[in-house]
């Protein structure tokens, strides 16, 4: 259980510089969430954390002790991989108790160690199979026990996750949360899955082109997301955005003017999020139904933004049946509308 | 109803093709006829073996074995023409598996240092390695002669060991088949705890059993049919090793060949090769076919 503190980290290969300066404090026992699209450098900073990539510049230190020099293994670290890297050659038992052989552990004390980690994670009538005789589920479950056994001060975990079908991932995302809530143990999490940020996070770092575009709870940044680009990555379908005017408070879309709370001035971005949209036949704006898509829970429509050559999408609770061309008229409160600076993409 | 309606119906391998009636008979003619031309010189050193020196050079030339398996082969393994066959034998099995050996833990450590770890020169460290491929020992085998001598290693073990020894092809099998193991499972070892040579044991290691045993195989019959380096630098008849030593046993000029006790010593030669695939046959198989990662 240990703080986790960058301090300006930098990455470069060779000329290129991918991670441009990220500074954070990470509290002791707090679940972050490292979110981004592919490319990010989300990853890149992550094992920059575990000591599999050195610092270029900047400092890392966990639990108040600076970390840049030191090997993976003196960090106090355990980290769980996308694949979840298990060795072929070796059962469950001696997977997870790898670790501890290395760290010259009695036996008697790893057994038990694994035994109590196996029974954690549901793992007892595994513990003499190859990893090859386990399902995906299984196999991660043995990669988050031999995290365990460690007893790191820090989890570190390399988008777990995505190798699981769909169902599968909703219900390891529970265990995994329930179990750094049960150990106590800071943990550093990297996914490109915005659902598995918004859900699992304490606080997520919404990270984009090797910078750190937000930092905050989950319903911070999809409430008041600091820039374009976090705005546009949270939520989903993602956030309906336009250029447009904006002049005393009145902001002009198409023909027709809506009201909104702001100082700014000039051409501007709008943000829409596709679930604030509240449907009045008497609304100020409205949209021509291309294609709609009915998920059950919500119906997603896809249009255009009438005055506007502008895509956007409306997300409507309940089944609706339209078809295209249809009009959809609404109105949209001022609080739910996002506003971003055309140059810079920060929230005004 | 057809005949081979009635025939009960068999599940073909996965991958092969399904056979049946004339076709099935057919192929299988085939194959026995092809095993028979193969197998029939080996049963004529066979037959050879087994009888006496004037029966072997009257013709016809028997077909059948004779009477004398045990007096030729007491005679060729504990006394031979020049040395006995036991000896020769030893010899043998002492290069081909020093050899075998040898290869592969020096391709497994160069493999391991040029897949993982980053020094100057190692793209150029590998194409020398790669280079050398192409060059076969007869190339190089009279400067390479002078190397033993320099080090007064004729006669010996280790002259016949040591200038086999760098492989290469295993170097380059054991390159392509680390590149395959994720890059993951070495980070998982490095936060595991496991230093270089830790992770080369505990994880490599292991995983590459299968390949090893079927380099061993290779590189056992390779070492075991060595002619012309062990001929070159052993003049002593203790040293000789069976392959070059079944040559060595042919007279010259007017003597008279011991025709059963030079086949029986053929015979003997191919014993440990084919003991060695034999047992091994498994892993040789799993080895070159199984991708267990």
């Amino acid at each position: 259980m240990a703080t986790v503190e960058l301090n300006n980290v930098k990455k470069r290969f060779g000329p290129v510089e991918v991670i441009h300066g990220v500074s954070t404090t990470i509290k002791d026992g707090e679940f972050i969430v490292i979110v981004g699209p592919s490319g990010c450098g989300k990853s890149t900073l992550l094992r920059m954390v575990a000591g599999l990539e050195s610092v270029s510049e900047g400092e890392i230190s966990i639990g108040g002790k600076t970390v840049n020099d030191l090997e993976p293994m003196d960090r106090d670290i355990a980290m769980v991989f996308q694949n979840y890297a298990l060795y072929p050659h070796m059962s469950v038992r001696e997977n997870m108790g790898y670790g501890l052989k290395i760290a010259k552990m009695p036996k008697a004390k790893i057994e038990e160690k694994v035994n109590a980690a196996a029974k954690l994670l549901q793992l007892d009538e595994y513990l003499d199979r190859r990893p090859r005789d386990l399902s995906g589920g299984q196999r991660q479950r043995v990669a988050m026990g031999r995290a365990i056994v460690r007893e790191p001060s820090v989890f570190l975990f390399d988008e777990p996750l995505s190798n699981l079908d769909a169902k599968l991932r909703v219900q390891m995302r529970l265990e995994i949360r329930d179990l750094q809530n049960r150990l106590g143990i800071t943990a550093l999490y990297v996914t490109h899955d915005q659902v598995e940020a918004m859900t699992m996070a304490d606080r997520m770092i919404v990270m984009n082109d090797g910078r750190v575009e937000q930092i905050g709870t989950p319903l911070e940044v999809y409430e008041t997301p600091q820039t374009l680009f976090a705005a546009q990555f949270i939520g989903s379908p993602s956030m309906n955005v336009f250029e447009t005017t904006v002049q005393n408070n009145i902001l002009s879309i198409g023909d027709t003017t809506v009201p909104v709370n702001t100082e700014a001035k000039g051409k501007v971005i709008a943000g829409m999020r596709p679930e604030h949209v509240i449907v009045d036949d008497n609304g100020p704006l409205s949209i021509t139904v291309q294609i709609g898509e009915p998920l059950g829970a919500n119906t997603l429509l896809h249009g255009r933004l009438d005055g506007t050559s502008d895509a956007f999408t409306i997300s409507l609770p309940g089944v609706h049946h339209t078809v295209a061309g249809q009009v959809i008229r609404f109105a949209v409160d001022p609080r739910h509308m996002h506003l971003f600076d055309i140059k810079s993409g920060g929230r005004i | 109803m057809t005949l081979s309606a009635l025939k009960p119906h068999i599940e073909p391998a996965p991958g092969m093709v399904e056979q049946r009636g004339l076709g099935l008979w057919f192929t299988h003619a085939i194959m026995i006829f092809g095993v028979l031309i193969v197998f029939f010189p080996i049963w004529l050193a066979f037959v050879a073996s087994t009888v006496t020196q004037p029966e072997i050079v009257s013709p016809p030339m028997p077909l059948w074995p004779g009477d004398q398996f045990i007096t030729n082969y007491k005679k060729a393994l504990f006394s031979g023409v020049n040395v006995p066959v036991a000896t020769m034998l030893v010899n043998s099995l002492v290069m081909a598996i020093g050899i075998a050996v040898g290869k592969i833990v020096i391709s497994l450590l160069s493999a391991f240092a040029i897949v993982y770890f980053r020094f100057p020169g190692k793209k150029m460290f590998f194409w020398l390695i790669f280079i050398t491929l192409m060059l076969p020992v007869e190339v190089r085998i009279v400067p390479t002669y002078e190397i033993v001598a320099g080090f007064g290693m004729l006669n010996s073990y280790g002259g016949l060991i040591f200038p086999l020894i760098a492989s290469a092809t295993a170097t380059f099998l054991f390159r392509q088949f680390f590149m395959t193991v994720p890059d993951e499972l070495a980070e998982a070892a490095r936060v595991d705890g496991a230093r270089p040579m830790r992770f080369f044991w505990d994880i490599l290691f292991p995983m590459s059993r299968t390949n090893i045993a079927a380099l061993f195989v290779i590189l056992f019959i390779y070492g075991w049919n060595q002619y012309l380096w062990p001929l070159l630098i052993t003049t002593d008849p203790e040293m000789n090793t069976i392959v070059m030593g079944i040559k060595q046993m042919f007279p010259s000029g007017d003597d008279v060949a011991d025709w059963p006790v030079i086949m029986a010593t053929s015979i003997l030669a191919m014993i440990p090769p084919v003991i060695v695939v034999i047992s091994m046959q498994k892993l040789f198989i799993r080895g070159l076919v199984d991708s267990e990662k």
